[in-house]
């Protein structure tokens, strides 16, 4: 066996010593924002595609306020204000793409203090909110702006047999239905975002496949629809099928960017089918018999509250656990 | 060939690139070498030698303490220097023996007789194990001969030898099963005619395609031995997550892989039982894998045990520019090293140098909820819940949820995109709740 001579210990001490594990996946916070803000790229390409170059106002209006009220309020909390986090700005940009097309810009302001002040800081801030903070938004404008937020615009490139009304309100006061091809695509009225469910689903795709959105959500909200939207729609073939409930509306964009909120859905495998469910059946139930023809907003902030029970109910079994047995 | 698995984990980038293709090399016999007398779970071994006192190569200076215990051999001739405390590389210092290495001291080759393999008896098995030393090679060293010698009352249906290496970076098991392919099985019969046990399963991850195919070839003369695919997957390779993948069992907490008819070696104890049995040698190498981009040369190497991590590094060319942070182990649950002097031990695995990039961490924000953590707990506990616990003192509650549960692989922190730290949250956590279920059973 060779030998080697002696060695003199080097004294430089490297040493970064914290305890294991000594890897990361490459994720934090602020990339994971980020990236579903990227994500909603080609939703907002259809809204100005659909709707106006000068949507693009609305959406820079509640992205500024939503980061400046963020900023204001963490300041006045004495805490780290985080400009660049894009937690506050994804608030903001969802909450635009959920306001009909030119909607008052004050009103969107509005939304987007309300949004970030009663929606997330009053709870603490990142993390601690209970309801998805661009709905609180919403929800306030549609309480305070009950007018403005249901006047649609007809879209571009629209034929002449589509009117501004959206396919939902069309249904429910006309009874008139809208085929699934045009609001795939999303030349029909509605909310910025949500119309073209096909831009929403390249999105919620790849959010799914980067493991930021955790499928469950998304795909039991599409079961429940069948299942309880079928259920509907065979007691009473009146009503829409459960594709028409689909394509319709924000559905496809709550269930690929609101209900997946990391924040204000289940940590639980379990919970996150019961939290999908839970929101087509809510959903169902107030598009046929509310007063609205749109439910979406309401059935997601309505699981919302229902979160930490979910979570305290479908707590994983510990691996290897075994129920004592009764004498 | 479809693979098994478990519920739950990551799949951290495996770097195994580094070193997978590198052949061991023998390292050369150092100056001076380190023997801390626990390298092993259990009793600290009983020093046999003094101060000034000449050993021989591969003789015992320590016996082992009691029924969990193991012996441990020099790896070098030469004098004793000093007995007391050492740096290791557990992070504490530990009582060692320090022996300068003389070669003008004559050593025999062969240390023990060798035995028959066809012929041994299982208490000649144990026996023999118990003498060479031999500690669990996967790195928390558990007494090999205890292991061999489960309770009567247990019925042990199946060894499986852990071919998993499921942290990254590490290739040494790989070598094995790709260099010493019949020692190895060797090895897992010997530990089956211990246990008196018919099957016996070679679980390999499906990043090691050529490992497989090899093991497939060579067992298939083979009665009741097979070799299982397992899908690459942190921490396919801890014994809870390997029994489950293999043969569909859990074991409870509290329970030990023997409660659910299962023993697991991993692939260096097998190699280890086969070169004490045929071979007569006593456990004084340590194989392993330094590697990492903090190292000049990534080596797979079979170093004597004792030798200081500095020696190793200083071997492998010494580190980069960029290099933060040494790990003795994987990069999943290995320790951090402060001192270069600590030595390299029974049931080292591997030595990694990090750089800045490697180990850079992203600001911790608060809990967001995403539930990754719920979702890759391979023990389906509550990571984000356990640790909150552990952070606001309530260890009652810590202890409800199922915090001593936890194996402390790292998952949950590796995978929390808020960054926070939440297998150290926990570890502190349970300390503190076995420390109150220590002190309620004294009451």
């Amino acid at each position: 066996m060779e030998t080697i001579t002696t060695i003199e210990p080097k004294q430089k001490v490297y040493f970064d010593l914290t305890t294991s594990p000594h890897l990361h996946s490459k994720w934090s916070t602020s990339k994971v924002m980020w990236f579903v803000v990227a994500a909603l790229i080609p939703s907002i390409a259809a809204a100005l595609t659909f709707f106006g170059w000068t949507q693009i106002f609305a959406i820079v209006t509640a992205v500024i306020f939503a980061v400046g009220t963020e900023a204001a309020i963490q300041s006045i909390r004495k805490k780290k204000v985080t400009w660049f986090n894009g937690s506050a700005a994804l608030t903001g940009l969802l909450l635009a793409l959920t306001l009909p097309p030119n909607f008052s810009l004050s009103a969107t302001a509005i939304g987007s203090i309300v949004a970030i002040g009663l929606g997330k800081q009053i709870f603490g801030g990142l993390g601690y909110n209970i309801f998805n903070p661009a709905l609180v938004g919403r929800a306030f404008l549609q309480a305070a702006f009950p007018v403005q937020i249901t006047t649609w615009v007809k879209p571009n490139f629209a034929v002449d047999s589509v009117t501004s009304a959206t396919p939902l309100a069309a249904f429910k006061f006309d009874k008139i239905f809208t085929d699934t091809i045009p609001m795939a695509i999303g030349n029909v009225g509605g909310s910025l975002g949500e119309t073209s469910a096909i831009a929403v689903l390249i999105g919620g795709i790849l959010l799914i496949s980067v493991g930021i959105v955790n499928w469950r959500i998304p795909l039991s909200m599409i079961i429940g629809m069948f299942l309880f939207g079928g259920m509907f729609w065979l007691i009473n073939p009146q009503n829409p099928t459960p594709i028409f409930h689909i394509f319709a509306g924000s559905f496809l964009f709550g269930a690929m960017f609101m209900a997946t909120d990391w924040v204000t859905s289940p940590v639980t495998n379990k919970g996150m089918w019961i939290f999908g469910l839970g929101i087509s059946l809510v959903l169902v139930v107030i598009r046929i018999y509310g007063g609205l023809p749109e439910g979406v907003m309401y059935s997601i902030l309505f699981m919302n509250g229902f979160v930490p029970l979910i979570n305290r109910y479908t707590k994983p079994t510990i691996f290897g656990f075994v129920k004592e047995e009764k004498k | 060939m479809s693979s098994k698995t478990f519920h739950g984990g990551v799949h951290p980038k495996e770097y195994k690139e580094l070193t997978e293709h590198l052949a061991f090399e023998l390292f050369p016999l150092p100056e001076q070498i380190i023997l801390p007398l626990s390298q092993h779970l259990g009793k600290e071994a009983k020093a046999l030698v003094k101060k000034g006192e000449d050993v021989k190569a591969g003789q015992m200076i320590a016996q082992a303490e009691g029924f969990v215990s193991a012996p441990i051999h020099t790896s070098v001739a030469g004098k004793v220097m000093s007995l007391g405390k050492e740096q290791t590389s557990s992070g504490f210092p530990k009582d060692s023996i320090v022996i300068k290495r003389n070669d003008t001291i004559e050593s025999e080759n062969v240390l023990l007789y060798p035995l028959n393999p066809e012929t041994i008896t299982a208490d000649e098995i144990r026996e023999r194990v118990a003498l060479a030393g031999i500690v669990g090679q996967g790195g928390a060293a558990f007494p090999t001969s205890v292991k061999l010698n489960p309770p009567r009352d247990k019925n042990i249906d199946v060894v499986i030898l852990n071919g998993c290496e499921c942290e990254p970076y590490l290739t040494r098991d790989f070598r094995f099963m790709i260099e010493r392919p019949d020692d190895l099985i060797s090895g897992l019969k010997l530990i089956m005619k211990a246990l008196g046990v018919k099957r016996g399963v070679i679980g390999i991850e499906n990043n090691k395609p050529e490992a497989i195919e090899l093991l497939i070839n060579k067992i298939k003369y083979e009665h009741g031995l097979e070799v299982v695919s397992l899908k690459t997957k942190y921490p396919q390779g801890a014994e809870k997550m390997l029994i489950k993948a293999v043969t569909g069992k859990e074991v409870p907490p509290g329970k030990l892989p023997m409660d659910v008819g299962a023993v697991i070696q991993n692939i260096g104890t097998a190699i280890a039982i086969h070169d004490a049995i045929v071979n007569g040698e006593v456990l004084i190498t340590a194989a392993l894998t330094v590697s990492g981009k903090g190292i000049k040369n990534p080596k797979n190497l079979i170093v004597p045990v004792g030798t200081s991590i500095q020696n190793v590094i200083d071997y492998c060319g010494g580190v980069t520019d960029d290099a933060v942070k040494i790990v003795v182990g994987g990069p999943m649950m290995g320790v951090a090293q402060f001192d270069l002097h600590a030595p390299v031990m029974k049931a080292t695995s591997g030595i990694l140098v990090l750089t800045k990039d490697d180990v850079a961490e992203n600001p911790e924000t608060p809990c967001l909820r995403c539930g990754q953590c719920v979702g890759a707990c391979p023990l389906n506990l509550m990571p984000t819940k356990l640790s909150r616990y552990s952070r606001l003192n309530r260890f009652d509650d810590a202890e409800g949820a199922g915090i001593t549960v936890c194996m402390e692989c790292g998952t949950c922190s590796y995978t929390c995109p808020a960054n926070i730290p939440l297998v150290q949250w926990i570890r502190l956590g349970k300390q503190k709740v076995l420390q109150m279920q220590k002190e309620r059973t004294a009451k």
